[in-house]
């Protein structure tokens, strides 16, 4: 059953201590700004984070970690020109991080999403990404046996949403949405608009309404300028 | 065997990545990793017919985008705004990676840090204690794509060759690098042997003074 949040407090309002929480986007296309500041405003602490990246600038996402608190991050790239606040807490092991390279990372949100618990990948085998975990030789090649990753709730962005939860997205501000809907027992996605049912092409709908559990609409989403140095 | 000297000057990256271009097959579906791998692009034309993916979830990309064209919501990996071709297509981040975990992809131009003569590759961490680890999508390209070219200066900025008998950083992937194309040559890495194809601004004997790596001469 779909709620329809009045603002982006009342979306994150479930978010508790403890959590584990995936936030979409890549860099800044696709990130739930909104959704995150309302995060910072809930008060929820020790949470566990699951991004691609580990926050740019003073906002967002890098301004929970400057809060203290998130406990850990799950990510592939942690390190960029502007994480800071990522990399001071870090040096001083304030935060604990697990690097995931991030077709594992990806591909460990999707399972957990289709009720896969866990599957064999080349990615990262010899690497010391792979230390301590089993490996099996498979199709002729050593596989890295990898578990999904579940969270209790996402944060994700897209642009329109239906009435039943059906959404679409914008070109790569797709990015971790779909699967992260799917591998988190709440869903929670902010959208640039909310249209009647039927109003969205059926053959369109990237994300089908069964993954998502709050839409909140955002009238003017804020978008931070998306050029970094060196990042991935 | 005598090896050529194709070039009276050690390339810079816009020549090297033009020689790489010309190795590219045509209609190859080809990710180029950030950095100097991305000048690539440059150097392939209507004529390649070949289609580039990123792997925050595009293939047809074009190239970078400037004035109204800037949309923060059309980035590559490198997170620098760029432009649709037509016949692209948007997908999200695991199909991004199934298709390069899957073998999907013609090839992959990567930077490194090292490159062995097993086609080890390392180009993520440099191994110092104090560095903060960061992967990206680096493991997936290097192990998924059918071929992974690397492209990289032969020498660090202290002057020790990349090239080496047994990589001595942290790995990205075992055995994955085919060809590595550098400013003073390109080489193919088969069977355990690292095989000159062609050298530029310095002759193979120079070369081989030169690197404390066995070379082997080719073609």
């Amino acid at each position: 059953m779909l709620t329809i949040a009045e603002t982006a407090a009342a979306a994150v309002a479930p978010v508790h201590d403890g959590a584990c929480v995936m936030i979409g986007g890549f860099g800044v296309a696709g990130q739930p700004v909104e959704l995150i500041d309302a995060l910072i405003d809930n008060g929820a602490t020790d949470l566990t984070v699951v991004s691609n990246n580990a926050g740019n600038g003073d906002v967002g996402l890098a301004t929970l970690i400057q809060l203290g608190r998130v406990r850990k991050i799950i990510c592939s790239f942690p390190r960029q020109s502007d994480s800071w606040h990522f990399d001071e807490k870090y040096r001083a092991g304030q935060i604990e991080l697990e690097v995931v390279p991030q077709g594992n990372l990806a591909e460990r949100i999707r399972a957990a999403g289709a009720g896969i618990g866990a599957f064999f990948t080349p990615t990262g085998y010899g690497t010391p990404l792979a230390e301590g975990k089993e490996v099996r030789k498979l199709d002729g090649r050593h596989q890295v046996l990898e578990y999904s990753i579940h969270a209790d709730f996402s944060l994700t962005k897209a642009l329109r949403a239906d009435r039943v939860g059906n959404l679409v997205y914008r070109k790569t501000a797709r990015n971790f949405g779909p699967v992260m809907a799917a591998a988190a027992t709440h869903s929670i996605v902010q959208v640039d608009e909310v249209v009647e049912r039927g109003a969205l092409d059926p053959e369109a709908v990237v994300t089908p309404g069964i993954y998502v559990d709050t839409v909140v609409r955002v009238d003017h989403p804020r978008q931070q300028d998306s050029r970094e140095e060196g990042a991935a | 065997m005598s090896v050529p000297q194709s070039s009276d000057h050690p390339l810079s990256p816009e020549e090297l990545a033009e020689v790489v271009a010309r190795d590219i097959p045509a209609g190859a579906y080809v990710n180029l990793g950030i950095g100097q791998p991305t000048l690539v692009s440059n150097y392939l034309g209507p004529e390649d017919d070949v289609t580039l993916h990123t792997e925050n979830g595009m293939l047809g990309m074009g190239g970078e985008a400037h004035g109204d064209e800037v949309d923060p919501d059309l980035i590559n990996a490198g997170k620098i705004p760029v432009v649709e071709t037509e016949g692209c297509s948007y997908f999200h981040h695991a199909d991004s990676f199934a298709m390069m975990r899957g073998g999907h992809l013609d090839c992959c131009v990567l930077g490194a840090f090292q490159v062995d003569r097993h086609g080890n590759l390392a180009n993520w961490h440099t191994g110092k204690p104090d560095a903060i680890p960061a992967v990206g999508g680096a493991m997936d390209l290097a192990t998924g794509a059918k071929q992974t070219f690397v492209m990289m200066t032969l020498k660090s900025k202290n002057g020790q060759s990349k090239l080496v008998e047994r990589c001595t950083m942290p790995l990205t992937g075992v055995g994955c690098v085919s060809r590595v194309y550098t400013d003073l040559g390109v080489f193919v890495v088969e069977g355990g042997r690292i095989v000159v194809r062609e050298t530029f601004g310095v002759g193979y004997d120079e070369l081989v003074e030169q690197l404390d790596v066995t070379l082997t001469p080719g073609r």
